[in-house]
Parts: C-alpha cells; structure tokens; sequence
C-alpha cells in the first residue's frame, strides 16, 4: 500500500462558455519503479500511478497510461474546453487497486 | 498558458540583443515576482548602508531562466509546497512528554508571519545570536519535550520552509547593531576571509564577479531571502547553512558544520546583506 497520497488539483471555479481553461494536476506519490534494490539486494516491488482519467460531465477529457519511467509525484498540465456547467472528475488508479478521486466543478455563466 | 509575471516582450529583444553580444548576459532581468497573483515581491532594492562595494541588491530569481522564474511564481507549481504541507501537519501534531505540539504554544501558523524575516535575531536569555532553527529545536527541547532535530535535516528544514512560507513578501530585516553586532562582525569577517585550496572567499565570487558566469551559471549575489531553496539540481529542499557548507566546499576547504556558530555568524552577516528584500522562502533556483 502506497503511503501518502494526496492528490491535488487546481481548477478555475468561474468560466465563460466555450473558454480554453488550463488544469493542474498531482498526486504525491512515490512511483516506486520496481527496477531498484534494498540494502539486501531484493527488488523493491513496482508500486505506481499507472492510469490517470479526467472525465467532464461524463465525457472523457483525457486518458494517461502511465509507466514506470515517470517521476515522484507526477505533475499533470493541461487545457480543455468548457461548454456549460459542469464537474470534473479526476481519476488515478494506483498499482495496490486503490482508486484516488477528486471534483471540481466549474460554474459557466 | 500565460503567466502574468514574465513579461512577454523581453524573449524577443533578448533575441535580438543576443546576435550583438557575443558573451551571455549573466546578470539579473527586469522580470517582478508575483506569487499566486497575490504576493508581490521585492527582487530588487538599493542595498543596505552597511554595504560598501554593491549599490542595488537583487534576489536570486532575477538570475534564474523565466521558466525556473514561473516555477516560483504559483504555489502549485512550486515543488517546495509539497514538504510545507507535510510541515503544516507536524505543526499541529503534539510530540513529546509535554504532549504539546507547535499550535499549542503559537496558535495558527499564520500567527509566525514576519518572524522569519528578522532570524538570525539576538534572543537575551540565551545571550547568543539564534536560527529560526535553533529556536524550533529551543522549542522541542525545552516545552515539548522531544527530541531535538538535526540542524540541516529534512524535518527541519520544512518548518523552516513552513516558517518561512507565511512570511513571504515581507521585507528581510534583521538587526545587526546592539549586542548581536559583535557576531555580524565575526559573520563578515568570515564572508571576507579566503578559504581552501583555492584560497577563495564568499566575497570573491558574490561581491567581486556576480552577474558573470561561473562555467554554466549565472553567478547571484549570495542573497538567503529565499532559504530554504527548493533547487532543480537536488530536487529537495535545501537549508541556507547546507548552501554555506557546499560553497566553502567548492573552495576545497574543510567547512564548518550547519549549526556551529560560525555558520550562525554568517548567516546573520549574509541575511543583513538582503535586508530589504522580499522573503521568499521557499524559492525555486537551479
């Protein structure tokens, strides 16, 4: 079980309809690679964030398959477009089967 | 995307200027720090009175790359964040045989807004000079009960950085007369004294050659308002006196340890040299 995971996200509480928004995403994580040793020469078990979803109102945003190459708490920036009012739901999806969740709603007007 | 704090014009006169001087310009850009569109930053002052060979004092972020400069510039992007918040916590845990933690005593954290800025500061009852560090492990020692941390260790750092973080964009104004005088003068006279193999002091690089490189780097003023340093390099959070110590390093001297009082010393003498401006703890350099 990963320890410390607290996933954050920053997003415009106000938009104007059909307005390019910019999303910040991380999650605290230590994206253990599962290629280093301990001090007993054992494999330390892979132990990551492998998917990230972000879903609008439903619809899919984006969809990251995530590898073990990827960094401690992966930072996630990116634009989308919002239409009408509405929640956006981010998703990681952790290699132990826990699933971490967070909303944010954007009110258009 | 667009940061407000980077001004949009400079790349392409930068451009331009760059086909005319053949050496790179190492010195500080006329870019303002705003962090979190809120906190506005002096990253450039006329420097103290106490100062005799730099006129214009600048913080370190006027020599980093704007994008290492917009780093800074929001809390989220700001690696550094992420060990305040575990600092955050730790300030409202109790540790020790008092039970206490550090709200217990000192409230929010917001309450310690413009203590930072005055630290390294004379404390009478201890008759010496202390570090906001020397005072968090007073604190844990003495009315706690618990373990003190090591000087330049993780945990400390991040209450440092915590500390730090509340009293950002208050101007660094420590007090060098009165009794501390005497350990700001053996502060300055260790900035001015060549150390090492390479027979080199903190003056030599940061009063005599700042604004030029040092091979790849830009060379800064040595200004600490923004310690502690969240540094590309590393990836960690960086204490001052570890910065000291990595310096006197590169002189190839043996260094003095983080928390020995010469390194108090300096770093009285050092913060003084940033008095006015902005704290800015925790910074993002390379």
């Amino acid at each position: 079980m990963a320890e410390g995971v607290k996933p954050r996200v920053k997003v415009p509480s106000k938009a104007s309809a059909g307005d390019t928004i910019t999303i910040k995403t991380l999650i605290s994580h230590q994206m253990e690679s599962g290629q280093r040793k301990d001090d007993d020469g054992n494999t330390i078990p892979r132990s990551i964030i492998n998917r990230f979803v972000v879903d609008f109102n439903g619809e899919n945003v984006i969809d990251v398959a995530m590898e073990p190459a990827i960094s401690t708490n992966p930072f996630f920036e990116f634009e989308a477009t919002v239409p009408e009012t509405g929640d956006f739901k981010f998703t990681w999806y952790d290699d132990d089967g826990s699933v971490y969740e967070e909303t944010k709603t954007v009110t258009v007007g | 995307m667009t940061r407000t704090t980077v001004t949009g014009g400079r790349l392409i006169m930068a451009a331009a200027a760059s086909v005319f001087a053949l050496a790179a310009y190492a010195g500080p850009d006329d870019d303002e720090l705003v962090v979190n569109g809120d906190i506005e930053m002096v990253t450039k002052t006329d420097a103290p009175d106490h100062m005799d060979a730099i006129d214009t004092i600048y913080s370190g972020w006027r020599f980093r790359s704007d994008e290492t400069q917009a780093v800074q510039a929001d809390d989220f992007d700001n690696p550094a964040m992420l060990w305040v918040e575990q600092a955050a916590e730790v300030w409202n845990t109790a540790e020790g045989s008092e039970g206490k933690s550090c709200a217990s005593c000192h409230n929010e954290v917001d309450s310690m807004a413009g203590v930072k800025a005055v630290y390294p500061k004379w404390n009478e009852d201890a008759g010496e000079v202390r570090t906001i560090e020397m005072q968090v492990n007073d604190c844990r020692e003495n009315r706690m009960g618990a373990e003190p941390w090591k000087y330049a260790g993780g945990d400390m750092t991040n209450m440092s950085a915590l500390l730090a973080s509340v009293s950002r964009g208050m101007p660094v104004n420590v007090a060098i007369d009165g009794p501390a005088q005497s350990t700001w003068e053996k502060g300055k006279e260790i900035y001015y004294t060549r150390f090492g193999q390479l027979e080199l002091s903190c003056a030599n690089c940061h009063e005599d050659n700042w604004g030029n490189m040092i091979r790849a780097d830009h060379l800064s003023q040595g200004q600490i308002n923004g310690f502690p340093t969240y540094r590309l390099k590393n990836t960690k959070l960086n204490a001052v006196q570890s910065r000291f110590k990595g310096c006197i390093r590169d002189t190839r001297a043996h260094t003095f340890s983080p928390g020995s009082p010469e390194f108090v010393a300096l770093e009285l003498y050092v913060a003084s040299r940033g008095n006015g401006l902005s704290v800015e703890g925790p910074s993002v350099r390379n």
